[in-house]
């Protein structure tokens, strides 16, 4: 192994990065401000894009730091992330969308 | 037979289990790469499903802060604490695991074996929450009526919902009791269990207590509550009541839509799956590391590539958590 020295300091660092997101998801998951969680903001609620958000950092740190994505060579990490982040992306794309439309056009044949 | 076998004669075979690593990856750890990529396109594809479902019922999705509200031991109302802390369990399995790679790296036996130890143990109490979680998520808390247009009728009292002990008075009207081989004809019994309560009791004590009202599934989607329906129209909808549901199963359940208790079995059972076979794996090098079998080879990359595998769990759990419980 070309890395012989140790990681364990940046480690525990990420971890309360990790943690101290979790955290505040949790907080925000219990609190629900109606200024964030009532309101629109292209497409969903403001809260729900802060969690997304939180939801992709900790996505990150859990892959370039602990995965040791960074320390892999540029091209097979593109790879690896490339193909994954464009190929999700596009099916959740896809499928939102069409879920949307489900419901725009079945809803109104639900009597309640 | 010889002649059905490529016999490598140049030395230069690329894929020899080692030899040759390209972009500086050994054949395991770029293999893991590999198949993570293809199982995170697995549950990313269960996800996006989970998503069009939930967009489809956007005016009737359950809540999920009225669906997982238990934490063992403790009684009362009380969301998203126990999820938190399985999430913390998986954090901290994952970090306990890493820092067995690093150990690894410089060759620390001791070091590696005890943080497997912790990771096993780590990965052990978060698939037992996830049972606890299954197990209160199955019996249910309250229960609810289902009508014959396939809608879930709850009970509340005050905004606060109630379960049917809390209400239901008399006795059941139509003397049914599940009819098992025990106390009948030996090669008959129901197929399905009678439930604790009938229709018809229901629907009296609904009547007899006027502090009971109905919530529909449907959400007013102004203030993301499910809406309460008047007296009236709340007697109206109970008449159509045909099911006695208590807790989940895969046709019915008391939270509402039923793809949606289907989609939490499915997308949380595959993950928890994916929890059991990575603590069989890590099991199998922990005790290859006990015996020395890494110390022997002159390194720990097995440690690293069933490492990678822990993390991706970890990872696909930093994003259910995200789509069941918060969002």
């Amino acid at each position: 192994m070309a890395h012989a020295q140790s990681h364990t300091k940046r480690i525990w660092n990420v971890f309360w990065i990790l943690s101290a997101i979790t955290i505040v998801e949790v907080a925000f998951g219990i609190i629900k401000p109606d200024v964030l969680h009532l309101t629109n903001f292209l497409g969903t609620s403001p809260l729900n894009w802060i969690f997304i958000i939180l939801t992709l950092a900790k996505a990150y740190g859990i892959t370039w730091a602990f995965m040791h994505m960074e320390e892999e060579k540029k091209w097979f990490r593109r790879a690896v992330v490339w193909t994954s982040v464009f190929l999700i992306s596009y099916l959740v794309a896809l499928l939102l969308i069409e879920g949307g439309y489900l419901f725009e056009t079945l809803s109104p044949l639900v009597k309640w | 037979m010889e002649a059905n076998i490529a016999v490598p004669s140049d030395g230069k075979n690329t894929w020899n289990g080692g030899g040759v690593k390209p972009f500086k990856a050994s054949y395991g750890k770029m293999m893991m790469w590999f198949f993570i990529l293809s199982d995170a396109l697995t549950f990313s594809a269960f996800l996006a499903a989970y998503g069009l479902t939930r967009f489809k019922f956007i005016d009737s999705w359950p809540i999920a802060d009225e669906v997982f509200t238990h934490v063992p031991f403790i009684h009362g109302v009380y969301p998203m604490y126990y999820v938190a802390f399985m999430t913390f369990v998986l954090i901290f399995s994952s970090v306990t695991m890493v820092l067995a790679v690093d150990a690894g790296h410089q060759m620390k036996r001791n070091k590696v074996a005890w943080y497997m130890f912790a990771t096993i143990i780590g990965g052990l109490i978060f698939v037992g929450s996830q049972a606890w979680e299954w197990n209160t998520f199955i019996n249910g808390s309250y229960g609810a009526v289902k009508t014959s247009e396939g809608k879930v009728l709850q009970f509340v009292k005050d905004g606060e919902q109630i379960a049917f002990s809390d209400f239901i008075v008399g006795d059941r009207m139509d003397a049914r009791v599940t009819h098992t081989t025990k106390n009948g004809l030996w090669f008959e019994s129901d197929s399905e269990e009678v439930p604790e309560y009938s229709m018809a009791q229901v629907l009296a004590s609904y009547k007899a207590d006027p502090s009971v009202q109905i919530r529909s599934e449907r959400m007013n989607l102004d203030i993301k509550q499910k809406i309460i329906l008047s007296r009236e129209k709340g007697l109206e909808e109970l008449a159509k009541g045909d099911l006695i549901i208590q807790g989940a199963n895969l046709t019915a359940n008391e939270y509402g839509n039923t793809i949606f208790a289907n989609f939490f079995f499915f997308i949380t059972g595959f993950h928890g799956f994916h929890v059991v076979s990575g603590i069989a794996i890590n099991i199998i090098i922990f005790f290859n590391v006990l015996i020395g079998t890494y110390e022997k080879r002159g390194h720990y990359e097995m440690v690293e590539k069933v490492g990678l595998y822990w993390h991706f769990v970890d990872l696909v759990w930093v994003f259910v958590f995200t789509f069941f419980y918060l969002v």
